[in-house]
């Protein structure tokens, strides 16, 4: 991809007869400049997905209510995220007198950062990641565990009850739920003997069902079911999204760590929030739906199957947004530390067995 | 110089001004965050010495999960720093005395080759070398029984934590999800049959 993007330019200054001497002094630039166009092309959609996710989120759950939703700007309301967005663009950013300052305008970047530096390591297609990285799945789960940092710092440099509240509510959360998120992908790395994003998606690909063209029976999904539950409840705990959204629950703290943002500070943290939920379900499509590979034998693999992966699992989100009640919070702790750990930690040594025993699969 | 050289340098500044503001800072909330900052580093320049499962691994338990906690406690303590200030020169010379003894132990490790004790090799490894297997080798072939009683040392620890703050309090009201979930619509509602009363005629 890299020669046919340099013979694009290389048209391009041929028209003005310029490419040798343009070359010339642009030559040790190239390998900079090329990741940077490598970032923005994930970067730039990776925005528009968080934007009309939030569109889609209003469309659906709209739908499921019986309601209409957005439909006033543009064609069927496709313009209402730009809208929402220059409106926060325009707003105002207030400082509470007793905020900490410094700390209270590091706390939506600290919740950013994280959520786009992991994409980093995603990979999108065969060969099709950033940096493709052999500890991929060290890199993302501790990038992922720094967002927490944002908003504990939000809740902490406001100065005030409720976002304080849900800082301490989100801390002990966020790590409750990284421990069995972290034991499930013990099992993934154990079947697919490396801690590559990449390898792990080949290794799906690879088996009796996807010689026999029915590939998706192949995918981690199916051995380890009891771990892609795990994971996927995880995932959206881990996210505070309902019904996990006692952080943010707003009949009882209004808006949690957010409560005293506005304008971009606010609109941070909500794109971090939708940006972790693609994460999410582009984790989910890698560890056990197969990444790129597509179901059946017969058709191509590519990066449009991760895509629909992903699309559904979101779906699947807002669908449970739209489903289920809000968890009491001891609730949430008990599910996360006596369910889903002892669960992971019985999976793990029966993976272990059957790996060792005649009926193992992974080979 | 060297781009690595230019990194290492960058990240040794930023860790020695964090890990300078921890005992300087006089927030304490925002002391942690500059050990936190300081701890970030330190995985940074691990990874310039390839040791990508050891910096990975520090960003990920001490920044992801131990920290949090230590945020977490620092930020619900009442600390008046003024109090906490109070007795400072008169601690000094024992401080001083402990600091001065942890810094020449520091020296005599570091400068150890120098002396001619002990050798490291600055060994480069293949590009296919993974640092997570070998590391996993190791623990779990040649070193697993001292892995394994550092892992029942800890349990204890853990238990013994527990076992120290579990009190359980007589009058919570504690309820039993399996038993909340195993109710009976017979077991919460009685169904009274009435007979219809007669409109009296006015």
């Amino acid at each position: 991809m890299e020669s046919s993007v340099l013979q694009f330019f290389q048209w391009f200054w041929n028209l003005f007869g310029l490419w040798d001497w343009v070359w010339s002094w642009f030559e040790p630039f190239w390998p900079l400049v090329w990741i940077i166009i490598k970032i923005v092309a994930i970067f730039v959609p990776l925005l528009l997905g968080v934007a009309y996710l939030t569109y889609a989120e209003r469309r659906v759950i709209g739908a499921m209510q019986v309601r209409i939703g957005p439909n006033r700007v543009g064609w069927w309301g496709l313009l209402q995220p730009i809208a929402d967005g220059l409106k926060l663009f325009l707003k105002e950013v207030i400082l509470p007198t007793k905020a900490d300052p410094s700390l209270f305008f590091v706390a939506p970047a600290l919740a950013m950062a994280p959520a786009v530096a992991v994409w980093s390591v995603v990979p999108f297609f065969d060969g099709g990641a950033l940096a493709d990285v052999n500890a991929g799945v060290l890199f993302l789960l501790a990038i992922t565990s720094l967002g927490v940092y944002g908003i504990i710092i939000a809740g902490w440099a406001s100065n005030s009850k409720y976002p304080f509240l849900g800082a301490m509510r989100s801390a002990a959360q966020m790590v409750s739920y990284e421990v069995s998120m972290g034991l499930a992908l013990v099992c993934i790395l154990m079947v697919s003997n490396s801690l590559n994003l990449s390898d792990i998606v080949r290794a799906q690909g690879q088996g009796a069902m996807t010689d026999a063209g029915v590939g998706f029976l192949s995918w981690n999904w199916l051995p380890l079911l009891p771990m892609f539950l795990v994971y996927l409840i995880s995932g959206v705990a881990e996210l505070n999204r309902a019904p996990f959204d006692v952080v943010e629950g707003e009949s009882e703290i209004v808006a949690g760590h957010m409560v005293e943002y506005s304008g971009m500070a606010f609109a941070m943290f909500f794109l971090a929030e939708y940006a972790n939920m693609i994460l999410v379900s582009a984790t989910v499509s890698i560890f056990f739906l197969g990444g790129w590979l597509s179901p059946f034998g017969f058709l191509p693999d590519g990066i449009f199957w991760l895509l629909a992966k992903m699309s559904t699992i979101l779906f699947l989100f807002l669908w449970l947004r739209a489903t289920f009640p809000r968890f009491r919070y001891d609730q949430i702790m008990r599910l996360g530390w006596k369910v889903f750990v002892p669960l992971c930690l019985i999976w793990i040594p029966v993976v272990g067995i059957w790996m060792m025993s005649p009926f193992n699969i992974w080979k | 110089m060297e781009l690595k050289t230019v990194i290492f340098y960058v990240f040794a500044l930023i860790m020695l001004v964090a890990a300078v503001r921890v005992i300087t800072a006089r927030n304490p909330v925002h002391a942690v965050l500059f050990l936190v900052l300081a701890f970030f580093n330190a995985g940074g320049l691990w990874l310039t010495l390839d040791a990508e499962f050891l910096a990975i691994a520090l960003v990920m338990v001490y920044v992801g999960a131990v920290m949090v906690l230590f945020l977490f406690v620092v930020m619900m303590l009442d600390i008046d720093a003024k109090r906490l200030r109070q007795g400072f020169w008169s601690h000094m010379p024992l401080a001083a005395t402990l600091g001065v003894l942890m810094a020449g132990e520091m020296a005599l490790v570091l400068s150890s080759e120098y002396f001619g004790s002990a050798s490291f090799s600055g060994q480069t490894m293949p590009a296919d070398y993974s640092n997570t297997k070998e590391l996993g080798r190791l623990l779990f072939t040649d070193y697993v029984y001292p892995f394994e009683l550092a892992s029942i040392i800890l349990l204890v620890a853990i238990i013994a934590a527990v076992m120290l703050t579990l009190r359980h309090r007589r009058d919570v009201k504690h309820l039993d999800p399996a038993k909340q979930i195993a109710v009976k619509h017979t077991d919460r509602l009685r169904v009274i049959q009435m007979p219809a009363e007669k409109e009296e005629a006015e």
